[in-house]
């Protein structure tokens, strides 16, 4: 065996070990918190890589909250209206922006871009005002209503992308059949979009899922939270002798049906969050 | 998150297909008017969740309003900015936790977008080699993406743990540390926690977009440096770097947008100490904490302002075109 070969192997070898600590480096919480939140409240504090004793009671505990239940339900009714609502409101503007040059376009497009760089407190104490005005305080709905400022720019922004990728043959077609701009969309496009749809709805849908402020200031009672928010107050009063193991299990609770959604659609996953920024 | 800036050097993918009708016909009045109409339900929605609260906290910024009686404000000018009173010097510009939070801020946001870049290049680079069950490393990269940020602050809360949390006790059965270290409560390591959790979770973003672009790139060009036999890191540095520049830049505005209104990890991390206090934080504190709906409002319009600023001077000084949804 000569060094060039040598120096081939040692290459791989190092290649590998890269893969493996990146692998390691992205699952490992997670499945530290899995582990942990397998064992009784008695083993909690031995530190172990595998639990020793499989132990249940972690998330018999969180079930049995009946607070827990609500703020599942809460995020699954909130998360799935804000999908629904952004879709919808998406679809339609992105045909007007995508496929219609009509003055006032790019200013459209400019605001859409702004409002996307908001950061969420500038508008706190205004929307504060505006939920609390239409009566929505410590209401699911009013997080729904909230959650289109970060859900609908980059729905219309990604819809538009695709939109203008869309053969123009097809809209002549229908426009020479006599096709309503409502008939379209609903008849042309909509079938076509399916899968542009379905990556910015689920992006639409971890995003808000996963949002923490808005749910943390608009809500007040435990009934009305979302999941972020109960557990992230699981941990609440005092500062120490934490419920380590419940909220371990919460977390793996809410994290699993991310995991599945990730892993089933990864490249969807990958082709919205690209689209934006790459495609142009 | 994934809006679109385009520079002037992106490949051009996309090319417009939008039917052009000769103006003034009846099916483009239609059409324009058709347009509008569905532009009209998302303007709305818009205006009330962004707009119209965003004019309020302007406003609110210089009322005395408290949040147990919104109706209740007065006019005051600046005094929640800043007001000399008695030899003294009041308001958000003259409060020395603000301008700590302010610092955090700009430090996490450098430190930490800095640190997701490098290592977002680097797992990209080896995303981009072919091999085996490079789908299932794929997968695995984006589960911290996925992982809403709470949890993966509880997490990480768990295994930084000063007493039971496995980051200390792997450190001290290497011993490379003696004891264990407070990581979420002491001063000088609550920052670094933060800044660990928040690359964790955004390297794949990052990843992922540079990915993208290399996947872009030809291969022809990396076949002639081979045939040359030039170092692999020169290759780098000279034609795949600059080749990945944009892609770089539209990953890094978006990171450091993100990065500046932080406040999730910090809040459930270390709660409101002054240590790690991003200015998001400091504001909703002021807000909701202390009901002082003017004072706090005052923060959010000088993050806003500041935020506003630092888009700007980023797009003047990368003299990047945005162009917006580009002919």
């Amino acid at each position: 065996m000569n060094t060039r070969q040598l120096a081939k192997i040692a290459k791989r070898i190092g290649f590998w070990a890269l893969i493996v600590l990146i692998m390691v480096y992205a699952v490992f919480p997670f499945y530290y918190a899995v582990v942990t939140s397998l064992k009784p409240s008695s083993d909690l504090f031995r530190v172990e890589l595998w639990p020793s004793n499989w132990n249940f009671d972690n998330y018999i505990s969180i079930f049995s909250q009946t607070s827990f239940l609500r703020a599942i339900f809460n995020s699954i009714l909130v998360a799935f209206s804000v999908v629904f609502i952004a879709l919808l409101l998406g679809i339609t503007a992105s045909y007007a922006l995508g496929r219609v040059r009509f003055r006032g376009r790019s200013t459209v497009l400019l605001v859409i871009l702004g409002v996307s760089m908001f950061p969420q407190v500038a508008v706190l104490s205004g929307l504060f005002e505006v939920i609390r005005a239409l009566n929505l305080y410590n209401n699911p709905a009013g997080l729904i209503l909230s959650y289109t400022i970060f859900t609908l720019p980059f729905t219309v922004w990604v819809l538009t992308t695709f939109m203008k990728q869309l053969p123009m043959e097809l809209e002549e077609a229908a426009i020479m059949d006599g096709a309503t701009p409502w008939i379209t969309i609903t008849k042309v496009f909509l079938p076509l979009m399916w899968p542009a749809m379905a990556t910015t709805g689920l992006l639409a849908f971890i995003a808000a899922w996963n949002e923490f402020l808005f749910a943390l200031t608009f809500t007040l009672t435990d009934a009305q939270r979302t999941v972020p928010v109960a557990i992230a107050l699981l941990s609440g009063g005092s500062a120490y002798e934490l419920p380590w193991g419940p909220i371990m299990a919460a977390s793996v609770v809410v994290t699993v049906p991310l995991v599945v959604l990730v892993i089933i659609f990864q490249r969807r996953i990958v082709s919205g969050l690209t689209a934006g920024a790459v495609k142009g | 998150m994934s809006t679109s800036i385009k520079h002037d050097d992106a490949p051009a993918g996309a090319r417009s297909f939008t039917t052009k009708p000769r103006r003034g016909t009846k099916v483009r009045r239609q059409r324009v008017k058709a347009a509008w109409l569905f532009l009209a339900p998302m303007l709305i929605a818009l205006t009330l969740v962004a707009g119209w609260p965003l004019v309020r906290t302007f406003f609110l910024s210089f009322t005395d309003a408290s949040l147990s009686d919104l109706g209740a404000a007065n006019l005051i000018g600046f005094e929640n900015y800043l007001v000399y009173d008695d030899g003294r010097w009041y308001g958000v510009l003259a409060d020395s936790v603000w301008w700590q939070s302010v610092w955090n801020t700009v430090y996490f946001s450098v430190v930490s977008v800095s640190l997701e870049v490098v290592f977002g290049v680097i797992v990209a680079l080896i995303l981009n080699a072919e091999f085996k069950g490079r789908v299932i490393v794929r997968a695995a990269v984006l589960i911290p993406w996925a992982i809403p940020t709470i949890v993966s602050a509880q997490m990480w809360a768990w295994m930084l743990n000063d007493q039971f949390g496995i980051i200390n006790h792997m450190l001290m059965g290497l011993g490379v540390i003696d004891a264990p270290i407070a990581w979420t409560a002491s001063a000088t390591y609550s920052m670094w926690a933060v800044i660990m959790v928040d690359v964790w979770k955004t390297i794949p973003f990052v990843a992922l977009l540079v990915l993208a672009a290399l996947q872009m790139l030809p291969k022809d060009c990396y076949e002639a440096a081979e045939v040359d036999g030039i170092h692999p890191l020169r290759v780098f540095f000279k034609v795949t770097l600059p080749l990945i520049t944009p892609a770089l830049m539209v990953a890094v505005i978006f990171r450091l947008l993100d990065a500046l209104r932080v406040f999730d990890v910090i809040y459930v991390l270390t709660s409101n100490s002054t240590s790690t206090m991003s200015m998001s934080v400091y504001a909703r504190q002021q807000l909701v904490e202390f009901q002082d709906v003017g004072y706090g409002s005052a923060a959010s319009t000088l993050l806003f302002l500041i935020i506003a600023l630092a888009t700007v001077a980023y797009l003047y000084v990368g003299r990047k075109q945005i162009q917006l949804g580009g002919d």
